[in-house]
């Protein structure tokens, strides 16, 4: 008998040919599918953003057992700056919820409030530099203080960036392009500001209580 | 079809639309190629210019008098101008040649072809992704223009090099643009990731699961998500390394540095905290590059031998465990930084670990191959040659993973052997195999076959007379990055060695010469492409249509009914099933 060579061979995973209803059914690139697609964009960009405040965290903890670190008293501006944001990420889930609801109007009012929140924010966290800097605190001054205006700085910068993404959410309402129970960048503008706040009560507590 | 974007005919598109910024993820993936080749032949002659001096340590030379009047003033090269020069060489290759190139060139392109998709989730993020990865480029370039020269503290940019401006000329602007080059890149490379991971989860064909995912796609899936997670690490060491080099801070700055006779005012800070931060980057980076190649070499590999890709599930797996294992071994980059030597083991642990699934898909590739009958095409050769590179590189891997071993070994030229073997072989043969293989997919014609082979020999003989006597010249005590190893006495003997690589490397630069001439040659001049699937493959893409418009298949999206390696199938009328042909209706099972 000749030698039948036995060779390696492996079957597909899901053996030969399993009827395509038994895959999940991924309908390529069709409008429905559009909104899960920023959905899903959105928490991969958090996923993505919060590494990069982990590794800012680790270089903080590596640098704060240095000897020449001098703790830093929070300036009594940020206790005001942190209602302001809580209570800006409260008037857009109103915002939200208002258009979920389909009260335009509501909806816009809502979207402004929290902009004009934001921007109020980005202007207690300069005075709260300039508070730093009148006492003599620099950004060179001493590490402590260095990574406070560091990380601030890139917080400001997201929450800018925020800013800018509820400004155009409410462009978008102002043309009424956005159709309650299809337009997903309510939820998703909802869903970054959210995490910008809570990456503040993050850093805050970062920043001096650890 | 009813949304427009979905459309095929687009009617008539302007050229800005079409070439310049094009929404198209085809278009998209050829312009990252384009900007590849050309960065790779900056990248290569600055490799050259190294072997020269290593080759011929203080060679004199007019004529390179001329043509670099500051680095090569008296007709010698200085050391500040070769450190400039390794520097830019790894700095555009790891990041603008072998990231831009199989990730974001061939990952744009095969992407929604292979998974069935008529774009990339986000098209408009897809066509800034190379628009900043262009002008990322480009500041780089820019660089070596500026007085000082450009960076030149190697491609990791360890401060304090890199963060003091009067350190070495290249300390001063040329660093300065290296850091906004590379938050270009970062910026560009984590929308192209979170396009790749989004567009993978979420576009899929009908009936395409993720383990019915052509390997080439999974490798670009755990890319993207390796990008999304490293990437940030890097861009946070980058902020606070600005802001040392402008701001006085002192993050990586310690107390007690002279710059001349002058005592800095730093203080405190700790340059290994860069170390850390980079390497958190750096390791799963050199996986960016390595596992598209990986991938490229399962789906080729099962091709042209007319098998299933052995262990199809385990290569998954095994590229998922290398994803996640990448995230904690970076401390074998700095066993000899003084860390615990109990921190030590337990990198050298981790590291080891990555030996495991790196041996599964090399078996399995393997297991493939045994007693196939091979189609020795030009893409196989390539794909063999990763095989190779890929054991040779893994190999030395682990005498480096183990600490006690890299005391000895580190900062030498057993370092580069290895790295050059496993990531920048494994990378660039990838980069050849996939132009080889997807060619006539993507201008419609083939390229020639002959000088294809000519180029495959000539590459693969002189990488490794370039490479693999790299490793004595390590064991033997050789530094990295040393200007001329002749000013040590025990160096001198090895100087044969040293001027044999430099011959080696001449050609293999050459060599390259042949790729670029057919790869723009066939572009116009090469055989028209017969059919749509001219290598009898199985994945989606050799569904399309030979000249595919944006939208990628004219009618309906194929829908997927088996996984992508069904050759020698005992249904197949050939020898192989595509994974748009249902099944036979008589199999019931
Ligand atoms: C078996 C798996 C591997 C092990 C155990 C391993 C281990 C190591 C170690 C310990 C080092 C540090 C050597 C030193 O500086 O003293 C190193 C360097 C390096 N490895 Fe690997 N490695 C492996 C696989 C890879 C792969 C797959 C790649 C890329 C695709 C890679 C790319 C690099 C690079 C680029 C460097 C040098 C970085 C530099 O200092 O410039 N390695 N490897
Ligand atoms: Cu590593």
């Amino acid at each position: 008998m000749a030698q039948t060579l036995t060779v390696p061979r492996s079957k597909g995973p899901d053996g030969p040919d399993v009827p395509p209803e038994l895959g999940d059914y991924r309908p390529g690139g069709d409008a429905a599918m559009r909104k899960d697609t920023a959905k899903l964009g959105i928490w991969i960009a958090l996923g993505s953003i919060s590494m990069l405040f982990a590794a800012f965290t680790s270089a903080y903890i590596v640098r704060s057992a240095g000897e020449d670190w001098v703790p830093l008293a929070v300036p009594w501006l940020l206790w005001v700056n942190t209602v302001v944001i809580v209570a800006s990420s409260v008037t857009l889930e109103l915002a939200r919820r208002a258009f979920e609801n389909s009260r335009p109007l509501g909806f816009r009012k809502w979207l402004l409030v929290t902009a004009a929140l934001g921007v109020m924010f980005l202007v207690g966290q300069v005075m709260a530099w300039g508070q730093l800097a009148a006492q003599g605190i620099y950004l060179q001054s001493h590490p402590h203080s260095s990574f406070f205006y560091v990380l601030t700085g890139v917080h400001a910068a997201h929450l800018f960036a925020g800013v800018i993404v509820l400004l155009y959410v409410l462009s978008l309402a102002m043309r009424y392009r956005l159709i309650p129970g299809e337009s997903s960048a309510p939820a998703i503008c909802a869903t970054y500001w959210h995490f910008v706040g809570g990456i503040w009560l993050y850093l805050l507590v970062v920043l001096f209580y650890i | 079809m009813s949304d427009g974007h979905d459309d095929h005919g687009h009617g008539k598109q302007s050229f800005i639309s079409k070439y310049v910024f094009s929404f198209d993820h085809k278009m998209i993936g050829k312009q990252y190629l384009s900007l590849v080749m050309f960065m790779a032949v900056i990248g290569g002659a600055l490799a050259m210019l190294v072997r020269l001096q290593l080759g011929y340590p203080g060679m004199h030379s007019e004529f390179w008098a001329k043509l670099f009047p500051t680095g090569m003033a008296s007709g010698v090269m200085t050391p500040e101008f070769y450190v400039m020069l390794f520097t830019m060489h790894g700095t555009i290759m790891v990041f603008f040649v072998l990231s831009l190139g199989p990730v974001s060139g061939f990952g744009n392109y095969l992407i929604p072809l292979q998974i069935g998709a008529r774009d990339m989730a986000f098209p408009f993020l897809n066509m800034m992704s190379f628009w900043t990865a262009l002008p990322g480029a480009i500041i780089i370039l820019i660089s070596f223009l500026v007085e000082g020269g450009a960076a030149a503290s190697g491609w990791t940019a360890y401060p304090p090099l890199s963060a003091i401006r009067s350190a070495i000329p290249g300390s001063a602007l040329g660093q300065t643009l290296w850091l906004v080059g590379m938050i270009f890149f970062v910026a560009s490379f984590t929308m192209g990731g979170l396009n790749f991971v989004v567009t993978i989860i979420n576009m899929r064909a009908k009936g395409l699961t993720m383990m019915r995912l052509p390997l080439t796609t999974w490798a670009q899936f755990i890319v993207g998500i390796l990008g999304l997670l490293s990437f940030p690490a890097l861009a946070a060491g980058a902020i606070l390394l600005t802001f040392d080099r402008s701001m006085g801070t002192s993050f990586f700055l310690p107390h007690g540095m002279f710059i001349g006779d002058t005592l800095l005012p730093n203080s405190g800070g700790s340059p290994l905290l860069w170390q850390h931060l980079f390497w958190f980057l750096g390791h799963p980076e050199v996986y960016i590059i390595m596992l598209p190649a990986l991938g490229f070499t399962s789906d080729i590999l099962s091709t042209f031998t007319r098998r299933p890709i052995f262990g199809y599930r385990s290569m998954v797996y095994a590229m998922c465990a290398i994803g996640f294992l990448s995230f904690i071994v970076w401390g074998h980059h700095m066993f000899i930084s003084g860390m615990s030597p109990f921190l030590g083991t337990m990198f050298t642990m981790t590291t080891l670990c990555i030996a495991v699934p790196s041996a599964v898909k090399t078996f399995n590739w393997l297991a493939t191959l045994w007693k196939a009958k091979i189609r020795f095409t030009t893409p196989m050769l390539f794909a063999l040659g990763i095989v190779s590179l890929f054991v040779t590189g893994g190999l030395t891997g682990i005498f480096l993973g183990t600490n006690a071993v890299d005391i000895q070994l580190h900062d030498t030229y057993f370092v580069v052997a290895h790295f050059h073997f496993i990531m920048a072989g494994a990378g660039l043969f990838g980069m050849f195999a996939a132009i080889y293989y997807w060619y006539p997919k993507m201008f419609g014609r083939h390229m020639n076959e002959s000088l294809a082979k000519i180029h495959f020999w000539f590459t693969f003989t002189t990488y490794y007379g370039v490479f693999f006597p790299m490793h004595y010249l390590g064991i033997a005590g050789m530094m990295r990055r040393i200007y001329d190893p002749n000013t040590y006495d025990y160096l001198k003997p090895l100087q044969p060695v040293n001027t044999f690589i430099t011959i080696c490397a001449f050609i293999l630069g050459a060599s390259q010469i042949i790729i670029l001439v057919n790869y723009f040659w066939s572009m116009f001049m090469g055989k028209k492409v017969e059919s749509e699937n001219p290598w009898e493959a199985n994945t989606l893409e050799w569904s399309l249509p030979i000249e595919p418009g944006h939208g990628n298949w004219p009618g309906e999206i194929p829908e997927v009914h088996r996984w992508p390696y069904d050759y020698q199938h005992p249904d197949a009328e050939g020898d192989f099933i595509p994974q748009w042909v249902p099944p036979k209706k008589a199999v019931t099972k």
